[in-house]
């Protein structure tokens, strides 16, 4: 047999930084414009935004439209959308809330914080966000109700099916446990943060050199050693400082003291503690993890890209278009009730009007992180410094001082322009 | 012209499928053999690429069966199809736009590493060898098949019908948006395949094609198949007479 393999290949040559990195400029537009915004709010807040405080809040603030938007990015690659994300993620807190403090105490005779409580609560309101997902995407794919109007019914039908549960009714306290998945009340301290940040950075490494060389191993171009190091470098340093960061914010000192007060201790007189990276934001993180390698590496996450692409052709190449539209709804569904549990966490209640304007804030955060809605395009991480950017304008204003109704002005007409600037990089990039 | 003692490759018979009361295809039969092209000719909305597209797995017929070397097959989406070692290429080509060249070729068919991942490298590896024989001018690997010219995504979806050894290849216009050198080079690649014993069906426009490419032609009007004929028997001019007037040339010395 001959080598067919044996052409070379045309090594790159244009002499750009950028490409000898190849670095995605959308990815590097998006992150300029989000460190724009914190700068400029640093500036106007006298430095108080870029605070290892408000930097900490912000991120538990962004973890539970983050998730939705991770899973909404792809929904709207499929040419869907999904306007019911926040109704659902009403239904699955109440559902979750009922559990832990009416059902599994009363008729099943668990004691309050029995230790099942939390993990059967939130294993229900899964499941249930998972099934109400999948029979919402079995009647936009078996049924060819158009998602819009599927979601959209969905949007009023959760929303009221919440109601209806908890009869309006704020439901709480929560079970202590559940409440560690929202935040504040849940980070992992110092140190394991630090054993985080060494497992991530050696996992980032890994991966990029695995790729590397698996692309060698075939004689495909790589980019120059030098170039690799470089990014370990930026991905490492991101990754500590990111760490760095959430570490220094120290517990308030009274709250530290009740702390060992609940615990029969004294605290020792001047000892500092450090919040950590919270458990919610590690979920964001895997989740992001999982959900980036299955849009890449699975068959499920080819399937969404290509029929996002050209629906005939994916169903030409005997891609079964429907069973992938209920399969994409019902993760997007299971992500709903991921984000119940870290949004009613966060609250230590659940409350009637829980996850209200979610939608519209999941799906401006991917839309702002690069995904079209025409189908086909989309990234996790874009959705994710979308989600970044949206949260930092609101809560940037509001620490400014800007009037309620300017702040959602400001915010909406960001939404319009980011996609108009993505309009005008794509046509002159000349990608589709 | 050679026997062929054995069962066809392909036997369609009496297929009839419509749509909304009206019969796209009626009552239709054809035939392929081992190392032969068959031309499908006929009008637009003449019924050969409905007709096809029940052999290709995306429409289901209504009646009549589906033989593959003898044995009655059914197929009832491009799976089936494709299990049966039937590839086409259709008109649109039907590739995923946004996805490179590699992932279109085995859309479907994805190559998977032991840990059930699938593995882009070897698949790129593979796009590569097979590339370089049927387009060796081909570089853009990396780009979504949307940043290709006409003849070069021409190129990649006769890569995915010829990769998985077809037996039946199916060529719904397959010139019909090239230029003069690529035109020659499908040409080249059917005279090519046909050597290597896979059985064609060519639907063409051009009757001029066909009558350098086929060894038969079935000529449909109305969804009626108006008669098939050896090649090597008939003018140009009566292959244009089946397709406007509808009638069959052979009939008259025959009956």
């Amino acid at each position: 047999m001959t080598d067919m393999t044996s052409a070379p290949v045309p090594q790159k040559d244009d002499g750009n930084l950028f490409h000898k990195l190849e670095l995605d400029m959308r990815l590097l537009g998006m992150i300029g414009a989000l460190f724009i915004l914190c700068i400029g709010f640093n500036w106007f807040t006298d430095g108080r935004f870029l605070t290892p405080r408000n930097i900490f809040n912000l991120t538990i603030q962004t973890v539970s439209v983050a998730i939705m938007a991770c899973g909404m990015v792809f929904v709207i690659v499929n040419r869907h959308i999904d306007l019911s994300v926040g109704a659902l993620l009403a239904t699955t807190s109440a559902v979750m809330a009922m559990m832990q403090t009416q059902i599994l105490p009363n008729s099943f005779g668990l004691g309050l914080g029995h230790p099942l409580i939390w993990v059967l609560a939130i294993l229900s309101g899964l499941l249930v966000g998972t099934l109400i997902g999948a029979f919402q995407g079995w009647m936009i794919g078996y049924l060819t109700i158009p998602a819009f109007i599927v979601t959209l019914g969905g949007f009023l039908v959760w929303r009221n099916v919440a109601w209806y549960l908890t009869s309006g009714q704020t439901i709480g306290p929560l079970d202590q446990t559940f409440l560690t998945f929202g935040g504040t009340n849940g980070t992992l301290g110092t140190s394991w943060s630090w054993v985080v940040a060494v497992i991530a950075s050696i996992g980032a490494v890994w991966a990029m050199w695995s790729s590397r060389r698996s692309k060698a191993g075939h004689g495909f171009p790589v980019k120059p050693v030098w170039a690799e190091l470089t990014l370990h470098g930026i991905i490492v340093a991101s990754i500590f400082g990111f760490i760095a960061v959430l570490n220094a914010y120290l517990i308030p000192e009274r709250r530290l003291e009740r702390m060992f007060e609940a615990r029969g201790e004294v605290m020792p007189e001047g000892l500092t503690v450090g919040y950590g990276l919270p458990i919610s934001v590690l979920i964001l993180i895997l989740v992001a993890l999982v959900l980036s390698v299955v849009a890449k590496r699975t068959r499920f996450g080819r399937y969404i890209f290509a029929t996002g692409g050209n629906p005939d052709a994916a169903e030409l190449s005997g891609i079964n278009t429907r069973l992938l539209t209920v399969k994409i709804f019902a993760l997007m569904g299971f992500l709903c009730a991921l984000s119940a549990v870290i949004a009613s966490a966060r609250l230590s209640n659940h409350t009637n009007d829980i996850g209200t304007l979610d939608e519209l804030r999941v799906i401006a955060a991917a839309v702002i992180g690069g995904t079209a809605l025409a189908g086909g395009f989309g990234t996790i991480y874009g959705a994710l410094i979308g989600a970044l950017i949206m949260q930092s304008l609101q809560s940037g204003m509001a620490m400014v001082g800007v009037d309620a109704p300017f702040q959602n002005i400001v915010v909406g007409a960001v939404l319009v322009l980011a996609v108009l600037i993505d309009i005008i990089y794509r046509k002159r990039v000349g990608a589709k | 012209m050679a026997e062929h003692s054995n069962a066809p490759l392909v036997e369609m018979k009496n297929i009839s499928i419509s749509f909304g009361g009206i019969k796209a295809v009626d009552d239709v039969s054809v035939d392929l053999r081992p190392g032969e092209v068959v031309g499908l000719l006929g009008h637009n909305g003449a019924g050969k690429s409905t007709l096809i597209k029940v052999l290709s797995g995306a429409y289901a017929k209504d009646a009549g069966e589906i033989f593959i070397n003898g044995n009655k097959v059914d197929i009832k989406s491009p799976r089936d199809a494709r299990a049966n070692n039937i590839e086409t290429i259709y008109q649109t080509l039907a590739l995923a736009d946004n996805l490179d060249a590699a992932q279109n070729l085995f859309l479907g068919r994805e190559l998977m590493t032991p840990f059930g991942l699938v593995d882009d490298s070897a698949m790129e590896a593979e796009c590569r060898k097979i590339m370089g024989r049927l387009n060796p001018n081909f570089q853009k690997f990396n780009e979504p098949v949307s940043a290709l010219s006409g003849g070069q995504r021409q190129s990649v979806a006769i890569a995915r019908a010829v990769y998985f050894n077809a037996r039946i290849l199916i060529m719904d216009e397959p010139t019909a948006a090239l230029g003069p050198h690529e035109t020659q080079m499908v040409a080249d690649l059917i005279l090519q395949l046909k050597a290597q014993g896979i059985g064609i069906f060519l639907i063409d426009h051009d009757v001029h094609s066909v009558m350098e490419l086929c060894d038969r032609a079935s000529v449909m009007k109305n969804g009626k198949m108006v008669g098939t004929v050896k090649i090597a028997d008939v003018t140009d001019d009566d292959l244009l007479s089946m397709i406007i007037l509808g009638k069959n040339p052979m009939e008259k010395e025959d009956v």
